[in-house]
């Protein structure tokens, strides 16, 4: 990708998050950032990086991170949820589930997150199976609040910060997914893996 | 001594003046984008000639139009776009180390050519940084504000190191001719018609108004699609040539974000990104594809 990064794009079954951490595990002087996505790898170098010896070492890390797989990040975070977003009548449609059905679907699954983009701590969290896969709104709203819990495609996420999105909304969370005051500041980092929990359910 | 703190204060700032250094790199993959100067050697070059590192803070102005009175005397540096430059009402050449003495002001006004100007200070701006970066990144909203008039911008202490000994520097600040850059095809060429790299080095673009620290819009033709199944979101670079659906693709610069979900059809080397940064609405860009050594 230009002369001073490389796309990896990743075989199905790899995931992008424990290949990224491992390419920053590997610790190679050239690569300045390490950029998981939904199927891919985005290494960023210095400049003057030799780029045809770096995809060599990425291409042998990759066979062995295949063969072996990768450590998995430990981290189980419990989001609390309030389950009122404004389309929860509409993913019970497009699911053909109940809207119980749909809220005990999303706590009942553990999530992991995919990556990182759209905004600052925004993850993309992959779930274990595909009962809540909708398509995004066909309208994207012009604001959705900040801690709105939200589903597009097969990803799940809540938005750091308010913005406009796109998203289907399913309820909201107190939790800041993002501080800058935090160290790391992002809560939903790529690896961690997340359990929604229905808080007027268990309160 | 005054007593005062050494500080720019904004009188005017112009269309668009931001605080930039080289920007937040290695926060990526937590959807941070690096942002920082979008003529990142002109920054460099400014901050060079008045002897600060070259990742200090300076003010990146847009269009010129920027004013600023000094607290206490100060030495400048304008790089970038040229614009006519005031210091007390004087006139003061840019690509040089300038004193402007306490209490008198700065004024950019509109360079004839290029886009973006920086003036650098030394002891450079010590505005609050943001995960390590005093960058403002208007995409994500991190780092400070665009200036206000009466922002009062911090300066720090003088660097150890001397003001250089050269009276201009050797840059060439942007011209209005047509912009030619090179760009290594991918990584997504594949999601496009086999003409579509002839049409990408044959056009020539123009950057459109709509374009700002995000990426310039290129108006002139369209870069048909043969896949039209959604991308999988992927990491961007500053420099990528994204492709929207409208066919008419977009050149990302400094404020790009982390990730994006359209196909990138090639990617400027990261040599040319800065002239590329200079277009001014309406001006030409030329595209020839290169190999990667």
């Amino acid at each position: 990708m230009g002369d001073e990064a490389l796309l990896v794009d990743l075989d199905e079954g790899v995931s992008p998050a424990a290949f990224g951490a491992a390419i920053q595990a590997a610790g190679w002087a050239s690569v300045v950032e390490v950029v998981p996505a939904a199927a891919t790898v985005l290494v960023r170098t210095a400049p003057g990086a030799d780029l045809p010896a770096l995809t060599r070492l990425v291409t042998e890390h990759a066979a062995h991170v295949q063969e072996h797989g990768a450590a998995t990040e430990e981290e189980l975070l419990d989001v609390p949820v309030i389950y009122d977003g404004e389309d929860l009548a509409e993913v019970a449609e497009l699911t053909g589930l109940s809207v119980g059905d749909v809220v005990a679907v999303h706590t009942g699954q553990v999530w992991t997150v995919a990556f990182c983009g759209f905004a600052p701590g925004f993850g993309y969290l992959r779930g274990e199976d595909d009962r809540l896969h909708v398509p995004r709104r066909s309208t994207p709203r012009t604001r959705v609040p900040a801690g709105a819990v939200a589903l597009a495609g097969e990803f799940t996420g809540v938005y750091p910060r308010p913005s406009p999105g796109g998203w289907q909304l399913l309820g909201r969370t107190d939790l800041p997914v993002w501080d800058l005051a935090r160290q790391p500041p992002a809560l939903l980092r790529p690896g961690v893996r997340v359990r929604f929990v229905d808080v007027l359910q268990t309160s | 001594m005054t007593g005062r703190t050494p500080a720019l204060e904004v009188l005017t700032p112009g269309p668009l003046s931001t605080v930039q250094d080289l920007g937040r790199p290695g926060w990526a993959a937590l959807g941070v984008g690096r942002s920082g100067a979008a003529d990142r050697g002109a920054l460099r070059l400014a901050n060079r000639l008045v002897g600060n590192p070259e990742d200090a803070a300076a003010v990146e102005t847009t269009l010129g139009g920027l004013g600023v009175l000094a607290s206490v005397d100060l030495v400048v540096a304008v790089t970038g776009a040229a614009p006519p430059l005031r210091v007390g009402g004087r006139p003061r050449n840019t690509h040089a180390a300038v004193l402007v003495p306490a209490g008198e002001r700065v004024e950019l006004g509109t360079p004839a050519t290029g886009l973006r100007s920086y003036l650098a200070v030394r002891g450079g701006l010590q505005v609050e940084p943001v995960l390590g970066s005093r960058s403002a990144d208007l995409l994500s909203g991190l780092g400070p504000s665009p200036l206000r008039p009466g922002d009062r911008l911090p300066v720090g202490p003088p660097p150890a190191a001397p003001i250089p000994v050269v009276d201009v520097a050797a840059a060439t600040a942007p011209t209005g001719d047509d912009v030619v850059v090179r760009a290594v095809a991918g990584p997504r060429a594949d999601w496009f018609a086999a003409t579509a790299l002839g049409v990408l080095t044959t056009t020539r673009w123009r950057a459109s108004g709509d374009s700002d620290r995000v990426g310039v819009r290129l108006e002139g033709g369209r870069l048909d699609r043969t896949r039209t199944d959604e991308l999988p979101s992927e990491g961007m670079v500053p420099g990528a040539l994204q492709v929207p659906p409208s066919g008419e693709p977009v050149l990302l610069l400094a404020d790009a974000p982390s990730t994006g979900g359209y196909p990138v059809v090639a990617v400027l080397l990261a040599a040319d990104v800065d002239r590329a940064a200079q277009l001014r609405p309406g001006q030409g860009l030329r595209i020839r594809l290169t190999e990667v050594s």
